[in-house]
């Protein structure tokens, strides 16, 4: 009989994001060499835990064995580097017991913002940003992220690559953050984590309109930076708006794979785990009384969360939350999703000489003529209503996009 | 006698656990947990959120509350309540009450947690997330 296994998988996996952060300290930035620490401690973990059990902290543990053996691949491949101190060298015996460095909270804390920071490095790309993030600090395998994001598994491999190297040319800071730095890390790994969930929350191409597993990174990381900076409010509004919109998952499709409006939604088949999850780390994040972009998000998911039936939505607060959140930022996609709350609150008419003056600003954007058709087709203009369906469907990126506007043509058809 | 029984365990690999995986724990469990219902020995079981949700109330000779999980060792796990309440700032109340008036000369932690589940008695099982 073999012994289940798995719980070494899942250490291993949970462990990752700080071993991988501490040893990229160590190694001065140097991914590669981070990387193949890493798994040499990986590689002496699966011969080890099996007899031992699990250490104590198993990150500690994979930073302490994978620093060592790191030291001895560079000590192999560099004979000129100077050789390290022999104190930072152990025989493989109970390694636990003689831990070098005791690694304390904050120092996690440091090591991992910066390991998520450098992954989100201003110089790249979001799309590399995202892909490395998977790589370096989920431990996806290039395969598994090429899938995701539909490209070959070379091509994939191309990005990472071209993305460290740019990584390495910038040169990585290693000094402490000071304050302010540090919120401004903050903010550009919680944009970063932002848009590794929506890209799995409404796919940007492929067959797959939802990709689940990209969400359900993207909130483990969340939940990961709230352990490590449990007072941000912003960190709190990011976990929360995560888990409210994911509780929605198994609603969001049809059997068919057909998209389901959030007004249609069979709301028995959220997660009601997530949700109050989502609540409650909403709840902390008022107490701060330090309103941000992701707050206000997930303050109007909470409201649809809230509303057991659609009609209980309060859309009136949801039309002033999209005007708090256009002060904060402006941007012509908040607008549009103003304006069909307006036409919920108030009327499709209004709604739709607020989004008229958008149209320059998204001529190529999906949701801007499915909502645009939509309004047209409440106020009964269907001809207009149909011209913009079928430039809806010209800009659709996901079969389920493109299927769900011609529900609306069906429909039109119908009545016309 | 009655016996409270603390999970203890590491909260980012549970998290981690795919969901069939968490349901065959808990089916695991339940094949004690079932058996101690039919004999009527069975009190209270909840299910707390993460610890990322909790917010705690120190108090002393002025009470400060703080995000995040009661995270001290020198003290000890003494007994809970489990309270009904609109939000977290009544939670954050009643505790400030219990705590009395600048801890009334004691000084210790409130851990304010949300709970994910709550089976009140063996009767109520059913409603059982698991």
């Amino acid at each position: 009989m073999t012994a289940d296994l798995t719980w070494i998988d899942t250490a291993l996996k949970s462990a990752r994001p700080q071993a991988m952060a501490a040893l990229l300290r160590y190694f001065r930035g140097d991914l590669d060499r981070a990387e193949e620490a890493f798994q040499e401690a990986c590689l002496r973990a699966l011969q080890s835990w099996p007899d031992k059990g699990p250490p104590r902290d198993p990150a500690a543990w994979l930073i302490f064995v994978g620093r060592n053996s790191g030291v001895d691949a560079a000590r192999r491949s560099l004979k000129h580097v100077a050789l390290p101190d022999d104190d930072s060298l152990t025989e493989d015996g109970d390694v636990e017991d003689d831990m070098a460095e005791r690694l304390d909270g904050a120092q996690y804390r440091d090591d991992i913002l910066r390991l998520l920071f450098i992954c989100c490095h201003p110089d790249l790309p979001n799309t590399q940003q995202i892909a490395l993030a998977l790589r370096i600090v989920s431990g996806l395998t290039v395969a598994e992220i090429a899938s995701a994001f539909l490209v070959s598994e070379s091509a994939m491999e191309q990005r990472i690559t071209r993305a460290k190297r740019r990584i390495a040319e910038a040169g990585a800071e290693f000094a402490t953050p000071g304050a302010a730095e540090r919120g401004e890390r903050l903010g550009t790994v919680t944009a970063m984590l932002y848009l590794l969930f929506n890209e799995g929350y409404a796919a940007s191409g492929g067959e797959a309109h939802i990709r689940a597993p990209l969400c359900d990174e993207a909130i483990r990381l969340a939940r990961l930076l709230l352990r490590l900076f449990p007072a941000e409010p912003e960190i709190m509004g990011l976990a929360a708006l995560m888990l409210l919109q994911h509780a929605r998952t198994a609603a969001r499709l049809d059997a068919a794979g057909q998209i389901v409006l959030l007004e249609d939604q069979d709301r028995s088949r959220w997660d009601l785990d997530l949700i109050t999850e989502g609540l409650a780390l909403l709840d902390k994040a008022m107490r701060h009384r330090q309103p941000g972009l992701l707050q206000v998000q997930a303050t109007i998911a909470a409201l649809h969360a809230r509303a057991a039936k659609p009609e209980d939505t309060d859309w009136a607060q949801i039309v002033q939350l999209y005007a708090a959140l256009e002060r904060m930022q402006p941007s012509p996609v908040i607008a549009l999703n103003r304006a069909v709350a307006v036409s919920k609150a108030e009327s499709p008419q209004a709604a739709l000489e607020m989004i008229e003056p958008l149209a320059p600003a998204l001529a190529n954007y999906f949701y801007f003529f499915g909502v645009k058709g939509a309004l047209l087709q409440q106020l009964g203009r269907n001809e207009e209503a149909r011209l913009a369906f079928d430039r809806a469907i010209a800009l659709a990126r996901t079969p389920a996009e493109a299927a769900h506007i011609r529900q609306h043509l069906d429909k039109l058809s119908k009545t016309a | 006698m009655l016996y409270a029984i603390l999970c203890y365990n590491d909260e980012a690999a549970v998290q981690a656990w795919p969901k069939a995986k968490d349901d065959a724990v808990i089916a695991k469990r339940r094949t004690v947990t079932d058996r101690l219902a039919e004999q009527g020995r069975l009190g209270p079981v909840l299910r707390l959120m993460n610890t990322t949700t909790a917010t705690t109330l120190r108090y002393g000779a002025e009470p400060v509350v703080i995000d995040g999980p009661f995270a001290e060792t020198r003290e000890q796990l003494l007994g809970l309540y489990v309270i009904d309440v609109a939000s977290l700032e009544e939670a954050i109340e009643v505790a400030r009450g219990m705590a009395g008036r600048n801890g009334d000369g004691g000084s210790g932690a409130f851990e304010i947690r949300p709970l994910r589940a709550f089976i009140p008695d063996t009767a109520q099982r059913e409603t059982m997330i698991s």
